[in-house]
């Protein structure tokens, strides 16, 4: 993970210097190779960031030029919108929900699959199918029609239609999350088999039990794939879409209680045209996920144990 | 990449104490059926979403029952139809051509730069990765409305430029990253060889280098292919006009509608839109699962 690291800039100097070619040719081979990205990461990424910050300060609509307003759009956004935070909250609940739910149980069918003898690699596959099926339109119409009224849901629980309530929709939708707990799955797995099996040997040994055994190797030794797992599963967690749009016919019902913080920055941008409103959603998502990925980084170094810190 | 295959020989020893065989043999019993039992419950919407695509209307909603009374193949012939007067065909095509043009672009533009990062020496080198691999974090949002405007002024709303150009350009960081990773562990040698051998970068990179990144290609491919198909946000955004609908759009359609005589159809078109990933898993599970597994842990 801390592969940022390893480039000795001295190093690096000498090696190109004793190569025959000019250095100067090596480097703009490099740049040759690096064209595409360095066009895409500018035009793409960092221009169209600034812009959006700028946009963030403005009335726009895509057709007649963006008009500076300060930073009406943030007040508005803050202290006159109660659909905003609403969105906020809907958001916020569904990541404190979802993640922890599809996190653990990826960990505890990772734990099952780890030492077992045959039929793990049919397993893991299995259960990684419904990630890559999960993120499609037609999941979440299944997903819908399971947890409405008359659905599958209704019949087994007698709760009624999920869908239709507020509150459980959003449970609903939690739970698509949850279901696909394949892909974190498959990197703890893979985690898990790295760890060294003379460990536990050795623990076994000295008579640790088996919750022991869990608390004392696995956890330290799988800390940093479980905060790899944690990181990027909030960060997506928090840009949810699809399965919102599809569970409320894209108006994030009922009574809001599906209206992600994404369905709404759409509705706001191009359904409402009101792009610089949009822009200032956009902005404080980007701080907010910068912030929590901060914090959990910040956190980390007080559970994230790194074996091999040493010798990198 | 097969680090898989030689754990099971090694599990085999430490369970070949002979009185601890017996109890070891019941877990290991209620391991599977406690699996299988996830998997079924996992696998359930699947198997109504298929049970449901052949159902007559009346039974859709009707019942927990599975199967069908009948099989309704009609559903079948009604979703080949389409929507909006747009066939199927066209729309899968369109959808292929999307997921298609994505796939060559992100191999070939993310393979370009993760040799520079992976392999070259540049200036800024350092930050430059840093600043990569920052933005796989970066929010998607916070970039798209500009992107729109962007593309807006070129006159590419409603054409799939927009949809597969930033391809070509490495935007999906992901994958430079996976890759990136990936030729770190080839050895240096076989560049250094092809250099004495009088080979620059360029040759060294497509006759060297490329050839041995053959698994992380695959695995960019796939997942490309993958995660296109199934985009909805971006397709929500840049297309309007139906005859250039994908699948997924298509779909959407009929969320609007929701009347649940168009149930049958509306799921039909569902399992249609589904089945390319369901082959391409099948297909490339062990690329795709070990991809999975590749992707992060390995610094």
């Amino acid at each position: 993970m801390t592969t940022t690291t390893d480039l000795p800039a001295g190093r690096a100097r000498t090696r190109t210097a004793t190569s025959k070619q000019p250095k100067r040719q090596r480097e703009g081979a490099a740049w040759v190779f690096l064209s595409p990205w360095v066009l895409g990461a500018a035009v793409l990424t960092l221009l169209p960031m600034a812009v959006s910050l700028y946009l963030s300060f403005t009335d726009y609509d895509l057709f007649s030029a963006p008009h500076w307003v300060g930073l009406r759009n943030y007040t508005q956004m803050f202290t006159e919108d109660p659909r905003y935070w609403r969105s906020v909250g809907t958001t916020l609940t569904y990541v404190v929900i979802a993640v922890p739910l599809q996190l653990g149980l990826a960990l505890v069918v990772a734990l099952a699959l780890k030492n077992m003898k045959r039929g793990k690699g049919f397993y893991r596959s299995a259960f990684y199918a419904p990630s890559l099926l999960g993120a499609s339109m037609s999941v979440a119409l299944v997903w819908r029609a399971i947890f409405n009224d008359g659905g599958t849901v209704d019949h087994l629980l007698g709760t009624g239609g999920w869908v239709n309530r507020p509150g459980w929709a959003l449970l609903a939708v939690a739970l698509l999350t949850v279901w696909q707990f394949g892909a974190p799955m498959v990197i703890f797995l893979a985690g898990l088999q790295q760890i060294p099996g003379e460990l536990y040997e050795a623990a076994q040994v000295d008579g640790a039990s088996r919750w022991r055994q869990f608390l004392s190797i696995t956890v330290p030794m799988l800390s940093p794939v479980i905060f790899f797992n944690l990181v990027l599963q909030t960060i997506q967690a928090f840009q949810v879409f699809t399965p919102a749009f599809a569970v409320s016919a894209g108006k994030g019902g009922p009574a809001d209680s599906t209206l992600f913080y994404t369905l709404y920055l759409y509705d706001r941008g191009f359904v409402a045209s009101h792009m610089g409103y949009a822009s200032a959603m956009a902005w404080v998502l980007l701080l907010v996920i910068g912030a929590v990925t901060a914090v959990l980084f910040r956190t980390s170094r007080s559970w994230v144990f790194y074996a091999s810190e040493g010798d990198r | 990449m097969t680090t898989q295959t030689s754990t099971p020989t090694r599990t085999t020893v430490s369970a070949s104490t002979a009185d601890a065989r017996k109890p070891i043999a019941w877990r290991r019993v209620a391991l599977h059926a406690g699996c299988l039992a996830a998997l079924l419950v996992m696998l359930y919407p699947l198997a109504w979403l298929l049970a449901t695509s052949l159902k007559p209307a009346n039974e859709v909603i009707a019942s927990l029952n599975l199967l069908p009374s009948h099989l309704e193949w009609s559903n079948y012939t009604t979703a080949l139809d389409g929507v909006n007067n747009v066939s199927v065909w066209r729309l899968l095509g369109n959808s292929l051509l999307i997921a298609g043009g994505a796939v060559v672009g992100n191999v070939l533009s993310c393979s370009l730069a993760a040799y520079a990062f992976a392999r070259l020496r540049f200036r800024f080198r350092g930050p430059l990765f840093a600043f990569m691999i920052a933005t796989i974090m970066l929010p998607h949002h916070a970039v798209l409305i500009p992107q729109y405007i962007i593309f807006n002024k070129l006159g590419m709303v409603n054409t799939y430029w927009p949809l597969i150009l930033p391809k070509f350009l490495a935007t999906e960081a992901f994958f430079v990253f996976l890759i990136v990773q990936f030729m770190r562990g080839l050895p240096r040698e076989l560049e250094e060889a092809a250099r004495i051998d009088g080979c620059g970068p360029f040759r060294s990179f497509f006759l060297v280098i490329l050839p041995l990144t053959r698994p992380a290609l695959i695995t960019t491919a796939i997942f490309t292919f993958i995660w296109t198909w199934n985009d909805f946000f971006t397709q929500l955004i840049y297309l309007f006009s139906p005859e250039k609908f994908t699948l997924t759009l298509a779909l959407r359609s009929f969320v609007d509608a929701s009347s649940q005589s168009a149930f049958g159809p509306m799921f039909a078109m569902s399992v249609i839109a589904l089945l390319p990933i369901v082959l391409f898993f099948l297909a490339f599970q062990r690329f795709l699962v070990e991809g999975m597994a590749n992707s992060g842990i390995k610094g």
